[in-house]
């Protein structure tokens, strides 16, 4: 008995240090966004009032605390292009996870079915592009797709195209480099469930009576769930924020969350507007992340 | 002399092969004709041929690697054939996919599906199968009756025990009524005391339903327990087919001889002959009478096999009214090493010679004053009829 106290107290020290990370990396700094969304725009170091002075006493804390308006909030609400940014990157998130796990899936599927020995190679192939930075990147598909670029130079060439077509700042352009940069996060997370699962289970499939297709739907894919819903979140959630490839890669007509919120916070230097945006963009993605993880939480319950 | 006792162990095993199920068993239900499976250069099954009657309990018995699983698979569907046939009601279904041969498999670690409850896992190959919802209904309630697992229908794989695991399997390979049911290794998870009782539940179980069941194990408790007969394979051959009792006191040969059981093995020549009785003289154990085998011996040197229970001890040798006391075998030596078993005894007798005999006794008196203890001079006996001898 006292063997176990002795290694519960430091064990349960460790299971402190998340939390702590939380608070300490992401509780304190949301809490000082949403006090600055709370707070309005003004020219001065740093740009935004009112500003919390401790050293003014309780009255002038009080006093900050009944100048702050939900008047960021409103604007949000009210104006056409902070509405449409959100939906924009909505839909360009959704569209780009769900071809994401059209390619993903297959690619996992695939490298888990390889014998063992290729098994290490594949998963080195994917990671492989990590290796060189993420911008760099970006760059070089710019250099491809530009008017002069290798995939017009290829397509005039093979006579597919009579004039070299404009790719760089379209909407195609964008989700090529979506895909193409988060391919790997959807990939691996489905690579692990279909890795260890059973090879006997698809032989007690088949033995009874299923076609190898019936199979995939009744066994494999329903298995590989876990897989999907970690890939899908781990490719959606940054999406949603994405800033470098839209600006980069898609035109400037319409815009996604994150260049919205880069526009206020460093051109219009509106930072209260900014931090609105950022703490809405997070009620958008985490409100409904939380519903769907009860629900499933009571369905498991539910099946026991 | 072998094929005496073989043919004494096949009346006695009469009872057991006579089930209701068998009396059709003229014509056999399936057929495997020098099927052939090789992984690159290694074969793994080697033109083996076999017949399986329908009804039977048919144990596969094998060191691991033999080929007994990869035989299974193949009847399966799993594996195809390199070379040979495998005919189920006369049709060759070597090349047919498993999803279409009228044949079920219950798993080595059962390959529930997780993501389904014990009644969706039973009804899966019914689903499958196009059966109308309210037949599929009942004959889930069937076989869960028949596999004793009411009231846990509705349990994930991973809310179930072992045994009731074993059950789900067992009942879900049975759901769509195979012509053969194949079990790999089906109570090798299980431990020993549950492994026991599931033998009996499973020969009731084949018994009762008449369906042919191959079974493969490394287990020979477990395969003479269930078994009619029992395939013994090696290096991807059958060494010898035969009925429990015959495969024990009769053994082909050497290997199976000392696979099967304890065995206590003296090389010898074949000597003189009278009266059906051949002299064996042995380097280890001197001149040892044996009788002579139905069939003739071709070679000079043979080996003499008995089982270590056939081998009494005693203190002064045979009591004179032994039949035939002239020709009963003894062999002097000291006991080295005495293990108490519950229900036997076994001894290690160190003779004369040197070599180590081993000999076991029931123990049938709960107080016995009779037992001997390491370091004791002892006779060991046997009478000729207890002696098989082997060629290879």
């Amino acid at each position: 008995m006292s063997a176990r106290r002795i290694f519960a107290y430091p064990a349960r020290l460790a299971a402190l240090a998340p939390y702590l990370w939380m608070v300490l990396f992401f509780l304190v700094p949301f809490g000082f966004v949403l006090k600055i969304s709370l707070s309005q725009t003004a020219i001065a170091q740093p740009p935004y009032l009112p500003v919390f002075d401790l050293t003014q006493g309780f009255g002038a804390i009080k006093a900050a605390f009944a100048a702050l308006s939900l008047d960021n909030f409103r604007l949000l609400v009210s104006d056409n292009l902070y509405v449409s940014s959100y939906l924009r990157s909505l839909v360009v998130a959704a569209f780009s996870t769900s071809i994401l796990l059209v390619i993903g899936y297959p690619i996992a599927y695939g490298m888990a079915r390889l014998p063992r020995k290729w098994q290490g190679v594949a998963m080195m192939l994917v990671i492989v592009p990590f290796w060189t930075s993420f911008l760099i990147r970006i760059y070089a598909w710019i250099n491809i797709l530009q008017h002069d670029g290798l995939l017009n130079k290829v397509l005039v060439a093979l006579h597919l195209v009579s004039t070299p077509v404009v790719w760089l700042s379209t909407d195609s352009a964008m989700y090529l480099g979506i895909v193409y940069s988060y391919l790997p996060f959807m990939i691996l997370p489905l690579y692990a469930t279909l890795a260890k699962m059973e090879p006997a289970l698809l032989e007690a499939a088949s033995d009874l009576g299923s076609s190898p297709r019936q199979a995939f739907w009744l066994v494999t894919f329903p298995l590989s769930l876990p897989g999907v819903g970690a890939g899908v979140l781990l490719c959606f959630i940054p999406i949603v924020g994405e800033f470098v490839i839209p600006d980069l890669l898609a035109g400037s007509d319409s815009m996604m969350i994150g260049q919205t919120l880069w526009l206020e916070f460093f051109t219009n230097k509106d930072w209260p507007v900014a931090s609105a945006a950022a703490v809405v963009l997070l009620v958008l993605l985490v409100v409904p992340l939380t519903l769907y993880d009860r629900l499933q939480r009571r369905q498991f319950e539910g099946a026991r | 002399m072998t094929e005496d006792v073989a043919k004494a162990a096949e009346e006695a095993d009469s009872s057991k092969t006579e089930s209701p199920a068998a009396a059709t068993a003229d014509i056999p239900l399936l057929r495997i004709d020098a099927v052939v499976k090789k992984f690159g250069p290694f074969s793994a099954v080697d033109r083996l041929s076999l017949d399986i009657r329908a009804g039977e309990f048919f144990a596969l018995l094998g060191p691991s690697g033999c080929g007994k699983t990869t035989l299974l698979r193949m009847l399966a569907g799993f594996e195809t054939p390199d070379g040979g046939r495998i005919l189920l009601d006369g049709k060759d279904i070597a090349q047919v996919l498993p999803h279409q041969r009228p044949v079920n498999m219950m798993f080595q670690n059962y390959a529930l599906f997780p993501h389904l409850s014990a009644r969706d896992n039973i009804a899966f190959g019914l689903k499958r199968a196009g059966m109308p919802r309210p037949q599929i209904n009942t004959r889930v309630a069937e076989l869960v009756a028949l596999v004793k697992l009411e009231g846990l229908e509705k349990r994930r794989p991973d809310q179930l025990s072992g045994g009731q695991k074993q059950r789900v399997a067992l009942a879900r390979s049975l759901a769509r009524r195979p012509k053969v049911l194949l079990l790999d290794e089906p109570l090798a998870a299980l431990d020993k005391k549950l492994r026991e009782s599931t033998q009996l539940e499973l020969m009731e179980l084949q018994r009762r339903l008449g369906t042919t069941f191959i079974i493969v194990t490394h287990d020979q408790e477990e395969a003479m327990t269930v078994a009619d007969r029992i395939g013994v394979m090696d290096a991807g051959r059958l060494e010898q087919v035969a009925t429990p009792r015959e495969l024990y006191e009769a053994p082909r040969s050497r290997w199976i001889a000392e696979f099967v059981g304890d065995i206590n093995l003296f090389e010898g020549q074949v000597g003189s002959r009278e009266a059906s009785r051949l002299a064996i003289s042995t380097q280890d154990a001197g001149t040892i009478m044996v009788a002579e085998p139905r069939q003739p011996i071709t070679k000079a040197v043979v080996c003499v096999a008995i089982r270590p229970e056939k081998i009494k001890l005693s203190r002064r040798g045979p009591v004179s009214d032994a039949v035939n006391a002239h020709a009963i075998n003894r062999l002097e030596g000291i006991v080295t090493d005495v293990s108490y078993l519950g229900g036997l005894t076994t001894y290690k007798v160190k003779l004369d010679s040197g070599a180590v005999l081993r000999s076991s006794m029931a123990n049938t008196a709960r107080l016995d004053t009779d037992a001997y203890s390491a370091s004791q001079r002892v006779v060991a006996w046997f009478t000729p009829d207890d002696c098989v001898v082997l060629e290879q």
